[in-house]
């Protein structure tokens, strides 16, 4: 493949962010069709349209999943991306990796694939991008027979599962997320490479109320980590961050005078259920009327931590905007033990009860939080087993038009117009 | 020995699953898991965990352009190697963080990656931008309204200092989807950039019997605007659709569902920017963005108009939110009218919603009470 001549790609070049033209320019060197990338790219550029197309179905046997199917609509001038399919590869929990590890799986890529990849793909998986469906069934020999890994997730299945960095580097997890998230992974292989729901599905796994892997944007089943006692203070602590020798937030405002560290105005009064005050030196915390927001803690990370009576909140049917409007996940069921010393069995329990419900009831192309919407939160709470609770809603509901059911009602529904009529004449 | 194409299944091996994590644990992570402290920014871009038992690890977060080359992923394999005893992370924001377990190490590793130039800037932590997440856009995808890496590359640029300082009153996070479908799920971030397309889809009716099952096609409607039709190809009556116009919102939805009905245009492409989402419970609850600005030009290589209507946003934010105020809540603080203003973006009826949909009486935070009623 020729070099292709890319003015206005050159001039993403310049400017203190890194580039990825430069960077796929120099993978051109030893992977000529990443010119076909650039140019490509560049005639995008000039036209101001995709020139990929639609579709294109292809995968490894017994997989429904894994792999996305891309072809350029300019073959011709392009042959170098004429097929250009992309291959997910699941990610260990928390992206740690080794070099060798990094190396092997990159080796791979230059056998097979085109040299480009990201890291890494939204849902979280390892995107290695551009392939050629001959390649394609090698690739995943080396991958599972050389280096014991696997596909994720893509189509109308279980998508691959994320979690936030949890217990491994920040003090604030709630639970194990690396290994809540692995062990769900690993029991749901099936549900990953086989599609059999009506849309996709995803787990996002969080530690805290702070939610850093965004689950409660974008999971349909979101694990976020709390704690039901009280939040633990260092009071010795609080006083060096009083006198200001600890830096507010972790530091995380030090690039700006931001003044002197006032507790009053930065912490007790910015908490949203204003269940902190000052006595004396002390710091004191109503906890029971604490929602656990975590400002607190974020701001003081050497006074406070969460409590001891640790676990987490499921909350259900996140999405993005398609197709009516984006949703939040809805918390469903406040508190759960999450253990691995039980399987994380309530979570699982969970998770099946939601699946069966979804997989009878929802329809083709339906998250399972317009499946939801589409029964009402009274129904979906009743099928899951769940005892309707204030912490459901934000507000009771403003409208007096209830499906009331007619066992609830004294003397059912069926009466007798006859009967009403010698009585109440029309 | 590998995989033969005349016996495919003999020998296969399917489900393993992704690696297990803790293969992969730096020694100092995998000595302190669960007995971390506290942490604390030594400088932006560098985070010092500490451990009960005294150890520490020191996070240097490194800024990554996300779609990368073999070549870069073995460049930083040779960073990793040199000073990380061969570990590294990726963040969920596309960031990668180089662990060492002592803060001696921490200057040697920052040299190094200063001597690559611009490549691997250290940044991305606490009051500042942090990395983009961004979608694939024209270098991957069929359905994008706009490109992903090139916008992302243009914006970053301009508020490089924001990512490699923490001035800001809060963390600003940016996230980019290059078409409405959302695959990078921008809907709650500080600043989104989306890709949006303005003009209905064509149909395709030499093709669209052999690729589109019609039912499907009119169903994926979210407005009823697809409807059954006929149509005459090569003088033969086929079966087909139509769109009403004047119902098209313009989601791509029917397009994804049949491909005989694309609607991506150079005229009609472009972005619109969406602020004030984010998904922290921290004080507030988690909150959507907000349609702000309807529709910028592509305008490539380098986006000048997005570029400059982000900035606009973050200078005007910086120099008017309190500190922790995220751009959310100030502008619900400081009330929409208000940030229009202050920002200078003029307010249309395109930021006036006439969609669907308030299920917003329905808890979508995990802030409660532990009542009575949790039993």
């Amino acid at each position: 493949m020729a070099k292709r001549e890319t003015p206005l790609l050159d001039q993403l070049e310049s400017g203190p962010w890194p580039s990825f033209v430069t960077d796929i320019k120099r993978q051109a060197e030893t992977k000529p069709e990443c010119w076909d990338i650039l140019g490509i790219l560049e005639l995008s550029y000039k036209e101001r349209i995709t020139h990929w197309k639609h579709g294109g179905i292809v995968g490894v046997f017994g997989y429904g999943g894994g792999i996305v199917g891309r072809y350029a609509d300019v073959p011709e001038l392009f042959p170098g991306v004429e097929h250009f399919h992309t291959i997910r590869v699941a990610q260990p929990a928390s992206k740690y990796y080794t070099s060798a590890n990094l190396r092997q799986l990159m080796a791979l890529w230059e056998k097979y694939g085109s040299g480009m990849t990201n890291f890494h793909g939204s849902t979280g998986d390892i995107i290695l991008l551009g392939t050629r469906t001959e390649n394609l069934e090698p690739f995943f020999w080396d991958l599972t027979h050389d280096m014991g890994q696997d596909l994720g997730g893509s189509g109308s299945n279980l998508r691959t599962p994320a979690n936030c960095i949890g217990e491994s580097r920040c003090e604030w997890a709630c639970y194990d997320t690396e290994e809540a998230c692995h062990s769900m992974t690993i029991k749901y292989q099936d549900e990953i490479h086989r599609p059999a729901f009506p849309y996709k599905f995803k787990f996002k796994f969080s530690g805290c109320p702070n939610d850093c892997v965004a689950s409660i944007a974008r999971s349909d089943i979101s694990v976020i980590g709390t704690w039901r006692d009280a939040i633990r203070i260092d009071q010795a602590a609080v006083k060096e961050y009083v006198a200001g020798n600890y830096p507010a937030n972790g530091g995380a405002h030090s690039g700006k005078d931001w003044g002197k560290f006032d507790i009053t105005k930065e912490v007790i009064n910015l908490c949203p259920t204003d269940c902190m005050w000052m006595e004396g030196a002390e710091l004191k915390i109503d906890d029971k009327e604490c929602t656990r927001c975590m400002h607190c803690i974020n701001v003081m990370p050497r006074a406070l931590r969460p409590g001891l009576d640790k676990g987490a909140s499921l909350c259900v049917g996140a999405k993005a905007p398609i197709l009516d409007g984006a949703q939040f996940a809805t918390l469903i069921i406040p508190f759960v033990k999450m253990s691995k010393d039980n399987d994380f069995e309530e979570l699982v329990d969970f998770i099946e009860k939601v699946w069966d419900w979804w997989m009878e009831v929802g329809k083709n192309r339906e998250r399972v939080g317009e499946t939801m919407q589409r029964v009402g939160l009274p129904t979906f709470l009743s099928v899951m087993g769940v005892t309707p609770i204030p912490q459901h809603v934000k507000e009771p509901r403003s409208n007096p038009y209830i499906f009331w059911r007619e066992e609830e009602v004294e003397g059912g529904f069926t009466r007798d117009i006859d009967e009403f009529r010698a009585k109440h004449k029309a | 020995m590998g995989y033969n194409p005349q016996k495919p299944m003999e020998g296969r091996i399917s489900d393993l699953g992704p690696p297990y994590y803790e293969n992969f644990f730096p020694p100092v992570i995998k000595a302190n898991k669960g007995k971390w402290l506290w942490h604390e920014i030594t400088q932006p871009g560098v985070l010092m965990h500490k451990s009960e038992t005294g150890d520490e690890v020191y996070s240097v977060r490194v800024g990554c352009p996300r779609l990368v080359s073999v070549e870069y992923i073995r460049e930083v394999c040779t960073i990793a190697d040199k000073h990380c005893d061969g570990f590294l992370r990726f963040t969920t924001r596309n960031n990668i963080e180089f662990m060492v377990d002592s803060r001696a190490k921490v200057q040697p590793l920052l040299d190094t990656l200063a001597s690559y130039g611009n490549k691997y800037p250290v940044g991305g932590t606490g009051a500042g931008v942090t990395n983009i997440v961004h979608t694939q856009g024209w270098v991957h995808c069929h359905t994008p309204a706009t490109d992903a890496s090139g916008v992302v590359k243009a914006v970053m640029d301009e508020l490089f200092d924001y990512f490699t300082s923490m001035t800001l009153p809060a963390q600003v996070r940016i996230a980019l989807a290059c078409c409405l479908n959302m695959c990078g799920a921008v809907h709650a971030s500080d600043i989104a950039i989306l890709g949006i397309h303005r003009k209905p889809p064509m149909i395709d009716n030499k093709r669209i019997s052999g690729v589109c099952e019609l039912p499907l096609a009119i169903a994926s409607c979210p407005l009823g605007a697809v409807k059954p039709a006929k149509a005459i190809v090569d003088g033969v009556e086929i079966k087909s659709v139509k769109v009403t116009v004047e119902r098209c919102m313009f989601c791509g939805n029917c397009y994804t569902m049949c491909p005989a009905m694309p609607l991506a245009d150079p005229e009609g492409d472009g972005i619109a920017i969406l602020v004030g989402g984010k998904v922290s419970n921290r004080i507030s609850a988690p909150k959507f963005s907000k349609l702000v600005i309807p529709f910028l030009p592509n305008t490539t290589p380098r986006w000048p108009e997005t570029v400059s209507a982000v900035k606009k946003i973050l200078v005007a934010y910086a120099a008017d939110a309190k500190k922790y105020e995220r751009i959310g809540e100030w502008a619900e603080r400081i009330g929409w009218e208000k940030f229009f203003e202050k920002c200078d973006i003029p307010f249309t009826e395109k930021s006036i919603d006439d969609y669907r949909l308030a299920y917003d009486t329905w808890r979508t935070t995990v802030q409660f009470k532990f009542t009575s009623h949790i039993k």
